[in-house]
């Protein structure tokens, strides 16, 4: 489903935080903060999540010179159970509050509801986006940290980042919010929980070629097409999927993906970074800064998400996977 | 795209699983960690009172130290990364296996957290470990029962 956003809502500020290791990432200049404990002094992981999202939305605030009284909305996600995370932070920031679980897509789903929220004029400004933590999720989804299983190639590195947006109506100096895709969700019947990037590929496809179709256009009216976390595996299999639909070689240099590209080439994270923190820190930070400079005119971001839980997993059911995206111009 | 053909295309880009080298780094690995623990034994054996016949608790007991010292210090799983089974299947990734998810729900409390989580990846070896023992002492007591072989 095809969104058109006639009051094209604003990016009016954003924030991206991330944890030690991410001083690896090749987007580490762009983070406004870095901090040296992965548990951002915290007693726990979950803790540590929370107060990691609380820090990136502190930034957007500060950034725009707002309190959190002056914001109408809160839309946050994560990928621990119930996400406790964003309802903690939310407790603590006592804006009015949605939680939103498309898996690693929240970062694009949020933004897709504070747009709609601006333009039905129901907020004048909302905060959205999303938070990942690397032990509390990894602990949740596959092994405890310190276990020492062999991942395969195929596997990603989730990683500990957050990046905020704040969305409010439509000004000509900040990004905007013209259009936005709603994914299905798509499952090829892959059940590999090692191997994300092949089942969300398709999902990312589905959603690509529907906002291209309806909005009748081509991979060349964009500066930039990036997807969430598929993965230097993923990518690929998305890039021969368009290949096979005739989409021309000088054409998919424009697809690019945010997972792939994080940790750039170092080989312990394999097939790249994923986790809902991995979309959100880059869109928000090095895209919304590429296009307020200039060099960006018009990208669409697709994150994707894998819709599954251990629990699915173990009882043998495939991983459905979805893709939101959206379209942003700068004039 | 029918799912048949988008599989086939799944599996041509994906890099395929080397199950040669992965093979050979696990024989290699394992074969130290077996080496070390071999080590280990006539150390005992030759410093102190054990035999042949006592020496496994001792031995098993350090293997697993210093698999604990391993994991505690985030060294394991790197080896693990590397090694595969070959780490995984001896003493020390069962020691691995139980440490590491200590740690993990420590959090939770000593109670509810470490004492209910620790076998969390360890307690289906046990489990199966405790019934194959039965099963085989089972296949060998009818054994010796008929005069096939000997105790």
């Amino acid at each position: 489903m095809v969104i058109e956003f006639k009051s094209k809502p604003s990016i009016l500020a954003n924030g991206a935080v991330a944890g030690p290791l991410e001083k690896k990432s090749v987007f580490y200049s762009y983070f406004d903060s870095v901090i040296e404990d992965e548990r951002w002094n915290e007693k726990t992981n979950e803790q540590g999540h929370a107060t990691m999202i609380l820090e990136a939305c502190d930034i957007v605030m500060k950034k725009a010179n707002i309190k959190n009284l002056d914001v109408d909305f809160f839309l946050s996600g994560d990928l621990v159970n119930q996400m406790t995370p964003s309802n903690f932070a939310a407790r603590e920031l006592a804006i009015s509050f949605i939680g939103l679980f498309s898996a690693c897509a929240t970062s694009v789903s949020s933004v897709i509801i504070a747009s709609l929220l601006t333009e039905l004029g129901a907020s004048q400004l909302a905060i959205a986006g999303a938070a990942s933590q690397h032990n509390a999720i990894e602990r949740q989804f596959r092994y405890p940290i310190e276990y020492g299983g062999k991942k395969p190639a195929t596997a990603q590195w989730t990683v500990t980042a957050a990046g905020y947006a704040l969305v409010g109506k439509h000004n000509p100096e900040y990004p905007s919010v013209v259009a936005a895709t709603v994914g299905k969700v798509v499952d090829v019947g892959d059940t590999n929980p090692f191997h994300m990037g092949g089942a969300m590929a398709p999902a990312a496809y589905d959603t690509i070629n529907a906002h291209l179709t309806k909005r009748n256009q081509k991979f060349q009216d964009y500066d930039l097409i990036m997807t969430g976390d598929l993965g230097k595996v993923g990518l690929k299999i998305l890039k021969a999927m368009f290949a096979q639909n005739g989409v021309k070689p000088e054409e998919l240099q424009l697809l690019r993906d945010a997972g792939a590209e994080f940790y750039g080439e170092d080989q312990a994270f394999l097939a790249g970074a994923s986790g809902a923190g991995c979309s959100a820190a880059v869109y928000f930070s090095y895209i919304i800064q590429q296009l307020k400079s200039g060099r960006f005119k018009r990208v669409l971001l697709c994150a994707t998400g894998a819709l599954l839980s251990p629990l699915s997993f173990q009882q043998g059911e495939s991983i459905p996977c979805t893709a939101h995206a959206i379209e942003l111009t700068m004039e | 795209m029918e799912q048949e053909q988008y599989k086939n295309l799944e599996q041509q880009v994906t890099p395929p699983t080397p199950y040669f080298m992965n093979a050979l780094k696990a024989f290699l690995v394992g074969g130290i960690i077996c080496t070390i623990g071999h080590a280990i034994t006539y150390f005992y054996i030759i410093f102190f009172d054990f035999t042949e016949k006592t020496v496994g608790n001792p031995t098993v007991s350090t293997m697993i130290f210093l698999s604990m010292l391993l994991t505690g210090f985030g060294l394991y799983k790197k080896l693990g990364q590397y090694a595969g089974a070959g780490s995984a299947v001896p003493v020390t990734g069962f020691g691995n296996a139980v440490i590491s998810a200590a740690i993990e729900h420590r959090t939770e409390g000593v109670v509810l957290g470490v004492g209910g989580n620790i076998f969390k990846l360890a307690g289906s070896v046990i489990l199966f470990g405790v019934a194959s023992a039965f099963f085989v002492a089972l296949i060998k007591l009818i054994l010796v029962s008929i005069g096939v072989v000997q105790w």
